[in-house]
């Protein structure tokens, strides 16, 4: 088994490497965004002093980093809350975000890139009027990628702080307004939960995180934090499995918001991949997502290997022919053949001039 | 086992393929490439530096080639690969030893933030260090390089590692980077430096590195710790000076210098803190290198 997976199952199992396996163990965390999540694996089982000293400094500034970038989520959600407390709307922390605040082992030694949150669509105008205020500012600027976003996707142009320079998704649902699946968020904003000690922010739903986490690996284009898409998934299925009622209102809950197939697929890889432990009768259950074979057998291969740790042998043609694929499927279920016609056409043309 | 001790065959065809495992300081990088001039710069800028074994860790693997394009022909390139990746855009193949010394400035300071890492020269004498934090055009390089040539022990041009349980400077000592005018200025200072003939129209405008002492590879393990933070000062046609300064002030220059001051929070602004309060502050202001250098060469004899 490639080390990185054996690191994301059993930390403990690695400790017999030898130093060129630590090489390759380094190498393929780091390219997966994964190095302070496995330092992460070490520490919660005390077992860090244990790593040779070479790769150990790297799990230790992988540590590092990731703990400083954790701390400064936290400074800007606040930042964030403080700016959106007058407009009165629910704001819903997603992915990263929302598994720190909420204390959830997802968070430990997660990388961030930017900050998600989800509000209702119709104070949608009044949360990017505040943000903007308080130094957002969208960084998409073209006329085109302004009609984009606000027509067809699922969030607006991407914000960025002017002072501090970082980036703010708001989302208003959680997939693009002509996706195929259209998962309601009026459901989702209904579920929400509050956070202890927060008066305003708000998280999803156990299983409606888990759904989300689910969509966004298996929906999205952004093919290279695949496996730390996965772990995510891992992660949230094994802190919440153990709580009762969970996984019967996980599969009724896929059914209920029309993610019955990204269900499918997150448990059909998560659970030889990392060996999450998911009870038989929710794989029974969510057999009813299950795509028609051919299609089964072509995401079969896709999948396994976009999923597996991206070393050297990993970026061969077909790799690289599944990670194309997976970008262009990711567009083909966000918009109807024609949208996505226009769109391609209009984003060749831009890229000519 | 150093590099020198390999022949130019051997040297070239471990380049090549699987790549040379290269000590530098704490880090070993798995250099490959298959070009003449980053064959030849590591074996004139490397000869002293160790080999590590095919059983060893390499913190780094890089690459620096050129795509097999066409385009090879006409106005060839040169990438720099890492982790599979490219984090950089393509240079002209002339400065691909050039990009192989920025990428290994990459790797560490984008990686290894078990250190704090300022963006400063450091040179040792009696175990003691003198940091020259500064941006470009400041004279840093120039002024590291002078007092490498004479009797300073060179610790690093680039990235002073500052050991964060100990606060002393780990070396890494590597080529120093000179650019324009300084690449005159050092070969009349030190006619028996080695340099590379220079590379013209880089973004940096000309370089060329000068290899690194001798002596400063061979002891290249040994930490020192901080006693003097000099903020250099090139002027044209200025006197040399040399003025103490605040600690506030220049606390401030080093947070501003380093490269991950963000990531070690409290833990980072204690360590500069204690380095500041225990080191002598000062600004050299200077046109003429070797008044800069035996202004500098005072403050070790004065301790």
């Amino acid at each position: 088994m490639e080390p990185l997976l054996l690191a994301l199952r059993d930390p403990e199992a690695l400790l017999g490497l030898k130093l060129p396996q630590w090489e390759v163990l380094v190498n393929q965390a780091r390219r997966a965004n994964l190095l302070s999540r496995v330092a992460a694996g070490f520490d919660r089982d005390g077992l860090l002093r244990e790593v040779p000293v070479a790769p150990r400094a790297h799990l230790l500034a992988a540590r590092a980093l990731a703990q400083a970038q954790a701390d400064a989520v936290r400074r800007e959600i606040a930042a964030i809350d403080r700016s959106l407390a007058a407009t009165g709307a629910p704001v819903v922390l997603l992915k990263g975000a929302a598994y720190l605040l909420a204390g959830l082992p997802a968070a430990r030694g997660r990388l961030f890139t930017d900050i998600d949150i989800l509000v209702p669509r119709a104070a949608l105008a009044e949360v990017e009027a505040a943000l903007m205020l308080a130094g957002w500012a969208g960084m998409k600027t073209t006329p085109y990628d302004q009609r984009y976003y606000r027509r067809w996707m699922h969030e607006l142009p991407p914000l960025k702080h002017i002072a501090r320079q970082t980036v703010l998704d708001v989302h208003h649902a959680i997939l693009p307004l002509t996706a195929r699946l259209k998962p309601d968020s009026a459901k989702l904003l209904a579920a929400s939960r509050t956070l202890p000690g927060e008066p305003r922010l708000r998280v999803l739903a156990p299983v409606d995180m888990v759904l989300h986490s689910a969509t966004h690996l298996f929906c999205n284009e952004d093919v290279g934090n695949s496996l730390r898409d996965l772990v995510d998934l891992d992660s949230l299925l094994c802190c919440f499995g153990n709580k009762k009622g969970f996984w019967p209102a996980l599969s009724a809950r896929a059914a209920e918001l029309d993610l019955t197939r990204p269900f499918y697929y997150a448990l059909r890889y998560v659970q030889p991949i990392l060996n999450t432990p998911v009870p038989a009768q929710v794989l029974r259950d969510a057999e009813i997502g299950r795509p028609p074979s051919a299609l089964r057998g072509l995401m079969d291969a896709i999948f396994f290997r976009t999923l597996q740790p991206d070393r050297a042998a990993a970026t061969d043609g077909l790799a690289s022919l599944a990670r194309g694929s997976l970008y262009v499927r990711a567009h083909w279920l966000r918009m109807p053949p024609l949208l996505l016609a226009l769109h391609l056409t209009s984003k060749a043309l831009r890229r000519e001039q | 086992m150093i590099v020198s001790e390999l022949s130019p065959e051997e040297l070239a065809s471990r380049l090549a393929s699987p790549g040379l495992r290269l000590r530098t300081g704490p880090v070993v990088t798995r250099i490959q490439s298959r070009l003449t001039s980053v064959v030849q710069g590591v074996a004139l800028h490397y000869a002293h530096y160790a080999v590590e074994g095919e059983g060893s860790f390499a913190d780094f693997r890089v690459r620096v080639a050129s795509p097999h394009s066409l385009r090879r022909w006409l106005k060839p390139q040169v990438y720099f690969h890492f982790d599979g990746a490219s984090p950089f855009l393509p240079l002209p193949a002339n400065q691909a030893f050039a990009m192989l010394e920025w990428g290994l400035n990459w790797c560490v300071s984008n990686h290894c933030h078990q250190y704090l890492i300022i963006h400063a020269a450091a040179v040792e004498r009696s175990g003691l260090a003198l940091l020259l934090p500064g941006p470009p055009g400041s004279g840093k390089s120039t002024l590291c390089a002078g007092l490498a040539s004479r009797g300073w022990r060179l610790l690093c041009d680039e990235l002073t590692l500052l050991d964060l349980a100990t606060g002393s400077v780990v070396p890494l000592p590597r080529p120093i980077s000179l650019k324009n005018e300084s690449i005159d200025v050092i070969r009349r200072f030190a006619p028996e430096a080695r340099l590379n003939p220079p590379v013209h129209d880089t973004v940096k405008g000309s370089v060329a590195h000068m290899k690194a002492p001798e002596q400063s590879v061979i002891r290249g393990a040994e930490p020192a710790r901080p006693r003097w933070v000099v903020l250099p000062r090139f002027e044209r046609g200025a006197t040399v000076s040399l003025e103490q300064q605040s600690r506030a002030r220049t606390f401030m220059r080093l947070a501003e210098n380093a490269f991950n001051y963000d990531v070690h929070g409290r833990r980072g602004f204690e360590l500069l803190a204690n380095l500041i309060a225990t080191s002598d502050c000062f600004e050299c202001r200077f046109s003429l290198l070797e008044d800069a250098v035996e202004a500098l060469d005072g403050l070790a004899r004065r301790t």
